[in-house]
């Protein structure tokens, strides 16, 4: 699966916008995640998840800043992301169903954050990008 | 996701120990699928999925000799399945999760009939391969 040449240029597009917001939306997103999906906080024992706590919003920026690392790289995400890449594999370890759990609450957040402009064709970009960056950070499991 | 030597050797001589048995695991996988996982014979309402079916047969031979291509070419499995991908992707639309399911079953199918082959190791390795023909089999849905 790979990106066409108009979903690169939504993705590209909307990015400016996103990144105006970057880190609200990705503390949002985390936000849906452990509120809707309650097993996805057992990668955090760690942190404190309520809503608004600085490790929710520290990791948040983290998340959205990575992914703006592959929107930079949008024809080479394999490379962009491949420390992350080998992270998730010897250190997390995250399930892999736990990032389409995670691209679905960022699709959200994104949606309705800009609506107007998350047409149906930018949430098929949005999602097939999404589900490339997950491909990427669970290559290299086994 | 990327086959290592080790498993390209597992699956080759997996395959060999196969002989000339392929087109009927390939049957009996069919047969394990749409006896355990229901939903999936709503892609074959034109067959007749009875035990034992000569249609069921046939269609595991067809889905065994595509694996057989398939091994011989596991450097190039998107070059090697290409027809078949665009099959996959433009006339059949078979739900991907279908092909996990499928791909458990021929696991198990094998299990079955080669338990001392079946290491886990082995069974690791086909269960990769697999994967990997899932994923080109779905490449060009969208």
């Amino acid at each position: 699966m790979s990106l066409t040449k108009a979903e690169r240029t939504v993705i590209l597009s909307m990015w400016d916008k996103i990144s105006t917001q970057a880190d609200a939306i990705g503390t949002q997103a985390l936000e849906r995640l452990f509120a809707s999906y309650p097993q996805t906080k057992t990668y955090f024992p760690h942190f404190d998840l309520h809503p608004g706590s600085a490790h929710m919003r520290v990791h948040g920026a983290k998340v959205v800043a990575a992914l703006g690392e592959a929107v930079k790289s949008i024809d080479n995400i394999g490379g962009a992301l491949a420390k992350l890449s080998e992270l998730h594999a010897y250190i997390l370890r995250v399930d892999p169903v736990n990032f389409k759990l995670l691209s679905h609450c960022l699709l959200v957040t994104v949606a309705s954050h800009f609506p107007a402009d998350f047409t149906a064709d930018a949430h098929t970009a949005w999602d097939k990008f999404l589900s490339i960056v997950s491909c990427v950070l669970t290559e290299k499991y086994r | 996701m990327v086959l290592s030597p080790a498993d390209k050797t597992n699956v080759k001589s997996t395959w060999d120990k196969i002989g000339g048995h392929a087109g009927e695991y390939g049957g009996e996988a069919l047969e394990r699928t749409f006896a355990s996982f229901p939903t999936t014979k709503t892609y074959f309402p034109h067959f007749d999925l009875s035990h034992g079916s000569a249609q069921v047969k046939a269609h595991g031979k067809k889905v065994a000799d595509a694996l057989t291509n398939a091994v011989a070419h596991m450097d190039d499995l998107p070059g090697a399945l290409s027809a078949l991908s665009d099959l996959h992707a433009y006339k059949l639309r078979v739900d991907p999760v279908n092909f996990k399911l499928l791909s458990h079953c021929l696991l198990v199918t094998l299990a079955c009939h080669h338990p001392a082959e079946f290491t886990p190791a082995v069974h690791a390795s086909l269960d990769k391969f697999f994967s990997a023909v899932s994923t080109v089999l779905t490449s060009k849905y969208r």
